[in-house]
């Protein structure tokens, strides 16, 4: 399986719910598009929901990267929710951990949305 | 999965073309026979996250998705080791200037973290030029505890 993504709004806060593989391809450019496409739509607070992210590579890690800058300069904010330990074991080695905003919480999340 | 199959005592090599169907391949037979060798799922996905990043950088940017260039892949069990070799046909890089991933200034960046985690998550990793042209890595997960 590659990846799934659906986006369900919950009051100002974009929720995406990732499922899968984001990994260089499919993964990684459909996780791009999403992004891409709620930056031209304007939505600026964006909730990464990777609960359910079987695993990630270096690729998919750089589209998290990419997808937080251009967030973050076009005004908006994008934080992660429910990291897999895969995942939190990568973002810690490259230190990635301590730039994104990590819930474990979806209420708890939203509401750190200013 | 490409051509050309042959199984060598404990090793098993084969010639891939350069595809992203490939790089599953790859760390679909790595991730196999590392099973079969014994290791927890812990070292499963590090050496299957491993061989999938040299098999990106052989693929995607050594070969550059050439069809007449293949990838030569190998998996050797023995002696307490578990090794894979992936060899590319490409033009080569210079891999002794990679930019450090962990340095402030590269922290944004989306991309150069490949070979970096190659290096944290095998016991051993040696890249080297081939003649008269390609890239070759050899990854080394250690089956027993050092």
């Amino acid at each position: 399986m590659s990846v799934k993504l659906n986006v369900r709004q919950v009051g100002d806060v974009s929720v995406v719910d990732v499922a899968g593989r984001i990994t260089l391809g499919e993964g990684s450019s459909a996780l791009r598009d999403a992004l891409r496409d709620m930056v031209t739509k304007g939505q600026k607070k964006i909730l990464l929901n990777l609960g359910d992210v079987s695993y990630i590579d270096s690729s998919g890690i750089g589209e998290l990267v990419s997808g937080f800058t251009s967030v973050t300069n076009s005004g908006g904010q994008l934080k992660l929710l429910n990291l897999t330990k895969r995942v939190q074991d990568l973002l810690q080695i490259t230190k990635l951990y301590t730039v994104f905003d990590v819930h474990d919480s979806e209420v708890s999340a939203i509401r750190s949305f200013q | 999965m490409g051509e050309n199959t042959r199984h060598v005592s404990e090793t098993v090599e084969r010639f891939l073309d350069s595809t992203l169907d490939s790089v599953d391949s790859a760390e679909e037979l790595a991730v196999g026979a590392a099973e079969r060798a014994g290791f927890d799922d812990d070292d499963l996905m590090k050496i299957g996250m491993a061989v999938r990043e040299s098999m990106v950088n052989a693929v995607v940017h050594g070969n550059r998705y050439n069809a007449n260039k293949k990838v030569r892949l190998s998996v050797t069990r023995n002696s307490g080791r578990f090794t894979v070799r992936i060899a590319d046909e490409g033009e080569g890089f210079d891999f002794d200037h990679l930019p450090d991933p962990l340095l402030h200034e590269n922290f944004m960046r989306t991309s150069g973290r490949g070979i970096f985690l190659i290096r944290s998550f095998m016991d051993e990793f040696e890249i080297r030029r081939l003649d008269p042209g390609g890239t070759e890595v050899t990854l080394v997960k250690y089956m027993v505890s050092k």
